[in-house]
Parts: C-alpha cells; sequence; structure tokens
C-alpha cells in the first residue's frame, strides 16, 4: 500500500477534536533513543544502519499498539510522499531527506509515528489534538517500556538517555504543542508572549520557520532543557505555560472585537473575500488568510461552517498535497492557479462573513 | 562577514533567536547551512546548532589543556568532527568527551545528572543499589556505638542483597 492510500483523509484528519482546539491545533511528545551497540546514525556506516534500522523495525512492528501500522524504508517514497509528510507534520524534514537505512513506522490511527535513523536511531512521538499532552506521553512512554524490553538502549545512570545532540540528552524528551495565536499576532503582543515563553526556557518557533511572522499565525511551543528533571515536571510545566498562552489569546480576541471592531471585521472580510475570489494565489498567502477565516470561524461569523472546512483547507493548499491531487509535475505559478481554483470552488457555498450579534 | 562554522566562505544566512534575555546569533555560509539543515526551517532549532557550537569549543578548550587531538575509542569520532556536526558519534563519546561536556551541560541544561525514567531492568538494580548504601551506613553506625548483635544482622542483609544485585548484572 501506499503511504497516500494508508493516511486518512485531510478532511479525517481536520475532524479529530481535543480539548482547547480552538488554539491548540495538536499536542506532540517525542522521545529519543539509541541502541547501545551501534554508533548514532550520524556516524554509523550504511551497512551498520541498514541491519540497526532492520532490528527496531522489527522491534517498533510487534508492538500491539502497531497492528495494522504502515512500515516502510525511506527509500521507497518518492519526494512528494516524503513532502505530504511533513505537511502532516509525521516526519521531520531532516527524516524526509533520509533514504535507505532509514524508517518509518505509523500506526493505524495516526497517533504514533517512529522515525528510525533519523538524527538518533529511534525518535518515536505521540500525537493528539487539541491540548492533551499527559495523554501523548503516557501513550509514548508505554510504547518506550515495551520497547525496551527487546532492544538494549544507550542509558547511564548519571546522563540518561544517551542522543546524538546533547541537547536532547537525559529524558530525551520533547513535549510541544502547535498554536494558532492571530488574536496575539494582530493585537502586536504576540512578541512578549515570546519572550516570557524563552524566559521560562521554552522554544517558540513558527510553523515553517523562525522568526515571529509566523504563517497562519501557527506556532510551536517546545521544552528545550531535557537533562535534571523528570518527565512528568517538564510535561506539567509546558502544560501551564499553555494553558496561560490560551488564555491571553481568547483575551486578545474577545478584547480586539470590543475594542476594534472594525479592524477585526475588515481582516476577516478581506480574507473571504481574496480566498473566494481570487485566481491565483501563493500558499504562504493562503496560510494567512485562511488563518484570519478560521478566526473568524471561532467568532461565529460564517455560521454554519465547521473550522474542519479551514483546517482542512490549511492541508490540502499545501504544495505536496496539492501536487498529489494531479498527475502532472507542477510548476510554482500553476500550482498557485489551481490552488485558487480550488478554493473559489471550496467556499462557493460558503457565504459571506457576517457581524455576530 | 566569515561564516562562523568554517570561518572560510562569506557567510549568506544569518539567523537570530532571543533566548531569555540573550540574543544569540549565527552567521553561515550557503554550504555549512545546507548542512546544518538550516535551509529548512521546520527542522531546525537555532538553540541546537548554538549549543552544538559552544559545546565544541568547550570541549575542544579542555582537550587542547592535555595537548593533543582526543578520538572516542570506540567509534573514532574526534573533536573536530564533533565540532564540524555539534553531534557526537556513538554512546561512548559521553565517556571520550566527558570532561568537555560537563560544562556544557551545565549552560544547556536543569541539571547535570539524569532525573526521570530510567530503564525497568536498571531500576531494580538501582533500587538494590541504593537499599546496599544505607544498610552500609546503619552498619557503620553500629560499629562506631559499638551495637555489634545489630551490626551482625545487618552485614548478613548487605551479603544477601549483594549476591542479588551480582545475580541480575549477570543474566
Amino acid at each position: 500500500m501506499n503511504i497516500y492510500e494508508f493516511l486518512s483523509t485531510p478532511l479525517e484528519s481536520c475532524q479529530r477534536t481535543g480539548p482547547h482546539d480552538g488554539v491548540v491545533l495538536s499536542s506532540r511528545v517525542r522521545l529519543a533513543r539509541n541502541l547501545r551497540a551501534v554508533p548514532f546514525p550520524g556516524r554509523a556506516k550504511k551497512s551498520e544502519r541498514v541491519k540497526a534500522c532492520e532490528i527496531i523495525r522489527k522491534g517498533v512492528e510487534e508492538l500491539p499498539e502497531m497492528t495494522g501500522a504502515f512500515a516502510d524504508s525511506m527509500e521507497h517514497f518518492d519526494v512528494t510522499d516524503k513532502q505530504v509528510l511533513v505537511e502532516r507534520h509525521l516526519i521531520s524534514r531532516e527524516h524526509a531527506a533520509k533514504s535507505a537505512g532509514s524508517g518509518l513506522v505509523l500506526s493505524r490511527d495516526e497517533t504514533l509515528c517512529v522515525m528510525i535513523n533519523e538524527e538518533d536511531h529511534l525518535r518515536m512521538q505521540s500525537l493528539q489534538p487539541g491540548l492533551q499532552l499527559k495523554k501523548a506521553w503516557q501513550a509514548i512512554d508505554e510504547v518506550d517500556s515495551r520497547l525496551e524490553t527487546k532492544l538494549d538502549f544507550a542509558f547511564s545512570s548519571d546522563l540518561g538517555y544517551l542522543t546524538a545532540c546533547p541537547t536532547n540528552l537525559g529524558t530525551g524528551i520533547r513535549v510541544s504543542a502547535m498554536l494558532h495565536l492571530p488574536g496575539l499576532v494582530l493585537s502586536e503582543h504576540i512578541n512578549q508572549i515570546i519572550q516570557s515563553v524563552t524566559k521560562l526556557n521554552h522554544a517558540v518557533r513558527g510553523l515553517y520557520g523562525e522568526g515571529t511572522e509566523a504563517l497562519g499565525h501557527v506556532f510551536q511551543v517546545s521544552n528545550q532543557m531535557t537533562l535534571g528533571e523528570s518527565e512528568p515536571d517538564i510535561v506539567e510545566r509546558i502544560h501551564k505555560v499553555l494553558l496561560q498562552i490560551i488564555e491571553l489569546e481568547m483575551n486578545a480576541r474577545t478584547k480586539m472585537l470590543q475594542t476594534k471592531p472594525k479592524v477585526f471585521f475588515n481582516h476577516i472580510g478581506r480574507a473571504y473575500g481574496i480566498l473566494a475570489h481570487s485566481h491565483s494565489i501563493s500558499s504562504k498567502e493562503t496560510m494567512n488568510l485562511l488563518s484570519l477565516m478560521r478566526l473568524g470561524v471561532g467568532e461565529r461569523m460564517f455560521p454554519g461552517v465547521e473550522k474542519a472546512l479551514l483546517d482542512e483547507l490549511f492541508i490540502i493548499t499545501q504544495p505536496a498535497h496539492l501536487q498529489k491531487q494531479f498527475t502532472d509535475k507542477l510548476e510554482a505559478e500553476e500550482r498557485d492557479i489551481l490552488r485558487a481554483d480550488m478554493l473559489r470552488d471550496r467556499l462557493k457555498k460558503v457565504a459571506g462573513p457576517v457581524i455576530p450579534a | 562577514m566569515l561564516c562562523c562554522q568554517c570561518n572560510e566562505n562569506e557567510a549568506t544566512v544569518h539567523l537570530t533567536e532571543v533566548v531569555g534575555d540573550k540574543m544569540k546569533k549565527v552567521d553561515l555560509c550557503e554550504a555549512c547551512a545546507k548542512a546544518k539543515g538550516v535551509s529548512d526551517p521546520a527542522g531546525f532549532a537555532l538553540a541546537d546548532l548554538l549549543l552544538g557550537l559552544g559545546a565544541s569549543q568547550q570541549v575542544e578548550q579542555s582537550a587542547g589543556s592535555e595537548g593533543g587531538q582526543l578520538t572516542c575509542s570506540s567509534c573514532g569520532f574526534t573533536q573536530a568532527d564533533f565540532k564540524k556536526t555539534g553531534r557526537l558519534g556513538c554512546s561512548e563519546c559521553y565517556n571520550s568527551f566527558a570532561d568537555g561536556l560537563e560544562g556544557v551541560l551545565k549552560t544547556m541544561h536543569k541539571g547535570t545528572r539524569h532525573v526521570g525514567k530510567v530503564p525497568k531492568a536498571l531500576r531494580r538494580a538501582r533500587d538494590v543499589s541504593d537499599q546496599l548504601k544505607t544498610l552500609q551506613k546503619k552498619l557503620d553506625k553500629s560499629i562506631t556505638t559499638e551495637d555489634f548483635e545489630q551490626a551482625a544482622v545487618l552485614r548478613d542483609e548487605i551479603k544477601k542483597l549483594q549476591k542479588r544485585l551480582a545475580e541480575a548484572a549477570a543474566p
């Protein structure tokens, strides 16, 4: 089976709901692990990587959580398929660049994803919609506990789990959440928030880039430190920070509606206008405008429209997903035209924004 | 401006990240940026790179003071490799470069000792060794207070535990 056939449709994947999903798009907990006897992937010879990949893949595929899973070696994915996985946030770009000797195992429900021979031998992650960090941690903790009975992980009682990069040393954990923060961006409070979050030693990144002008007003918050603090403490600390950010975002939206309603409606009305009527549009502009429409949906400006529609459009207008819908190889300009055609078609039935009572 | 990684080519990729109240900047040439995966910002953490760079410098300094190039006995990774990649070669590298890494870890993390999950097999062994330490302390105390009856009991318990630990270590 091809990975694209295995994956749920973009619409299905957007219908998954979770707590606070108006602001928190997804929660993720990732663990880095390495085999004791094999050099890290960056150092290992190809033959060693291929062998390690086989051993790990077998162990992972045998997990009860992985019944019906998709598993393959990275050389069997073409460029577009890899990019689709990146756009779904299932693999890293670094992993998309891998080939023979690296692999992927993805559970049937797409909540567990194991990258084999990325920077470390294992990068296993648990994904949940909305704010569900604890659930994600418990799920991946269980997977790890099962795997450690089959695989000999590199562990030192002083330094914990040993990783290729010292920044992941100890717990090997990266706890992160993808946040949709249009209110904080429009009210220009986002830089302040980023500063305070980084002061707490958490990292803030844009969806597809560094800097504060994150595409689609989507930001990723994650822990930086992995050594000297237990996993549950790390999860709890970041959970508390996220709750605060959610509250600030909701306050920013409410305040803007109250104090600058015209500015607010203007943003959303223009976003709808361009998305529903353009004939050529870049993926960057699309993301930013869909984000504003999503904000409008949250404030009941598009009665009868679910935010799942916007989330779906967010995915299918990205380059690889768009390419997947056409057989010919598309140039960027053609993509912009086809993207606009698709958006006009999908938004034909969506009436213009109304001013909420 | 020269690339801070290779110090050879002109830097064309400039990155800034604010961590706490400090601003950190990295300037890289095309080739190094590509090697570091900077062209793909989603999967890239400036902090990792910065810390990696800082780490390699510190390791280099500590190795330099001893003279000669530090090499991992297990995988042959050198400090120059670490400087180039910001990554270590194998799990044994953590022993080979331990002296230099200590300071790095201090600036990078909350602590320098692991707190958190321990593989179950090791956890059992660790529990026993913790118990042993407590018993040994009690034994020392009972000897100083000349409570030899108690000391004999403790000694037997310690022996029993040591046997268990030896069995666990050699499956």
